[in-house]
């Protein structure tokens, strides 16, 4: 099955909020779960319910994203969309987990760092 | 694996002071943050109001476990002008319980001897009770959220600042859409521990296994998944209260743990033998008989004993004497306002209606009617047709219908006069909820299904009709 995900960003990482997000990458995937395609749909301003609207009409079927609100998750919930939310880090390692099938809720994609060291 | 240091300040006062403990027991969320804005601590009220616990975000960009809107937009962090001085400023964040919480926060630098700047210092104070302030302010006839003018209620008032200023373990009892949880949160509210977290369990929510690991807390590795420490309600209600609603359904294994804290104060997190001592105040509420549950073996009497220190009966609408009306005034207000309607009040037919009607759901269904009223109505009055069906339709045999409704009335009576548990609520043939469901269906089939269609005809918005409908299952 081909799949689309869609992921808010803020440069080049997965949006921290959802709801402020004004740009969105929607990847689609082949049934052999590779990249057939990917575009930046800018929003004209960041909003929850118009990111959700965006959501139903290019019928996605994943959404990766950072915080969420619980109105707004249940409700693609709802619409049997499957949603990997509280994910963190860069986008392109998010899309790359999720293309191994490691991506799970909630994963933190930064290093640990303090002060410019590995902790 | 990560090694949470747990520094020492030294040449503040002779012996080394631990950093971690000096600022765990603050009512302030604390997060020190190095000069890249990483996470080097948190204390424990940031981790309450995140939901991310100090060895999850250890290391970890700020923005990551903060999710405030000002990380998106304008962090003062990044702001050369502003990262130099200390920077108060409202904002929100949504935590990891998926919450939109309003917070104040400030950043200040931290330096070194020399001045040199080495991080940051960040604080977060929760506002949603501030937020809320300018509905509460000065409500004649109320406490906190709780309206109410009759004798019944005038009792509770009474009580409920005295009980608050003390620290002994509340029980509260009523039916269902009485308002024990606004009672809870008010007594914290005007209680000592105001500044405290107020932190609610609800005990029918959640699987046995859990459960216990999400009021206790667990080790790491203490079951499979448990691969960070977690320190569960309890120590997250440090200082605090702890409301634990629904205490009827707490399986009985967890009853004996509860039992155990109340004795000695001290917390054992699941797959730890190490216990902390936690300060909190323990608040319960239950619409299930107790007394009654202790008999069938289903409730740990000495649980019972121990909850019961002051109990506060909330009394059932029907029996609250003139508050009917009360109400409905304040809820039309409400939602008149918030759906920016000029709605006069109710004609005297309506008022009839509402004012007989028995309100076995209580507020809780009272103020449903009335923001259905406020929905439906497109004229300054409200009338009866502005009302939903069931009441209307069963205006005129409710007499005898209120004598097979409500068997608990009679029950109620001893209840109150011995100070007793209030019995559970049984279930009605005719309720708001059906009504409401009939109305959704009705509008979708007139709709042909198109949602959208469907809300403007009910003059919901969208979520507001999707949420509903799966409230009712009607999303199958």
């Amino acid at each position: 099955m081909i799949k689309k995900i869609l992921i808010p960003r803020f440069l080049d990482e997965v949006a921290p909020r959802f709801d402020l997000a004004t740009e969105a990458i929607i990847i689609t995937l082949s049934r052999e779960n590779r990249l057939e395609e990917q575009r930046t749909v800018v929003l004209p301003q960041a909003s929850s319910e118009k990111l959700c609207h965006l959501i139903l009409t290019e019928n996605i079927n994943t959404v990766i994203c950072g915080a969420i609100e619980e109105e707004f998750y249940q409700f693609l919930k709802w619409k049997k969309i499957i949603v990997c939310d509280s994910v963190a880090g860069p986008f392109k390692e998010a899309l790359a987990r999720y293309m191994e099938h490691t991506l799970k809720p909630g994963d933190i994609l930064w290093e640990r760092q303090i002060e410019g060291r590995h902790v | 694996m990560t090694t949470i240091p747990s520094p020492l300040i030294t040449e503040l006062l002779t012996p080394g002071i631990d950093f971690t403990r000096m600022f765990s027991d603050i009512p302030v969320g604390i997060a020190v943050l190095d000069l890249d804005h990483r996470i080097v601590f948190i204390n424990q009220t940031f981790e309450a109001m995140t939901g991310y616990s100090l060895p999850e975000a250890y290391g970890f960009p700020c923005r990551t476990i903060l999710r405030s809107r000002a990380c998106i937009q304008n962090c003062p962090a990044r702001n050369s002008k502003k990262k130099s001085r200390p920077h108060s400023f409202e904002n929100d964040i949504i935590n990891r319980d998926r919450q939109n919480i309003p917070v104040r926060m400030t950043l200040a630098p931290i330096h070194d001897k020399e001045g040199n700047p080495v991080g940051f210092v960040e604080t977060l104070e929760d506002m949603r009770m501030i937020k809320e302030l300018h509905v509460k302010k000065s409500h004649a006839y109320s406490f906190a959220d709780i309206v109410g003018r009759s004798p019944q209620l005038e009792r509770v008032f009474q009580t409920l600042p005295v009980l608050a200023q003390s620290d002994a373990s509340i029980l509260i009892t009523g039916e269902t859409g009485t308002g024990k949880d606004l009672v809870a949160e008010a007594i914290h509210q005007t209680s000592n521990r105001a500044s405290g977290p107020f932190i609610k369990i609800n005990c029918g929510a959640l699987p046995e296994t859990l459960l216990e690991s999400e009021i206790f807390g667990h080790q790491k590795g203490a079951f499979t998944g448990a691969v960070e420490n977690k320190p569960g309600r309890f120590r997250l209600a440090h200082n605090g209260t702890i409301f634990l609603t629904e205490i009827g359904d707490l399986p009985l294994a967890l009853q004996v743990k509860l039992l155990t804290f109340l004795d000695d104060k001290v917390i054992f997190p699941l797959g730890s033998t190490q216990g902390f001592k936690v300060n909190v105040r323990m608040i319960a509420a239950t619409h299930r008989d107790l007394e009654q549950m202790v008999r069938d073996k289903r409730f740990r009497q000495d649980l019972l004993f121990r909850l019961n220190v002051a109990r506060i009966h909330l009394p059932p609408l029907r029996k609250r004497d003139g508050d009917v009306r009360l109400l409905l005034d304040h809820f039309l207000n409400n939602f008149s306002s918030q759906m920016d309607k000029t709605i006069q009040g109710f004609s005297s037919k309506a008022l009839n209606i509402l004012t007989e009607y028995a309100y076995p759901g209580n507020i809780r269904e009272l103020r449903n009617i009335v923001e259905y009223a406020a929905n439906i109505a497109n004229e300054p009055v409200i009338g009866p047709e502005h009302l939903p069906a069931y009441l209307t339709e069963q205006a005129t045999d409710r007499a005898s219908a209120d004598e097979d409704s409500l068997p608990y009335e009679r029950n109620n009576t001893d209840v109150e006069n011995n100070g007793g548990p209030t019995p559970a609520p049984v279930s009605l043939p005719k309720t708001w909820a059906l009504a409401e469901r009939d109305m959704i269906m009705e509008a979708l089939i007139q709709a042909k299904g198109k949602k959208n269609q469907a809300a403007e005809t009910l003059g919901w918005g969208r979520s507001t009709l999707w949420r509903k409908m799966k409230h009712y299952g009607l999303d199958q």
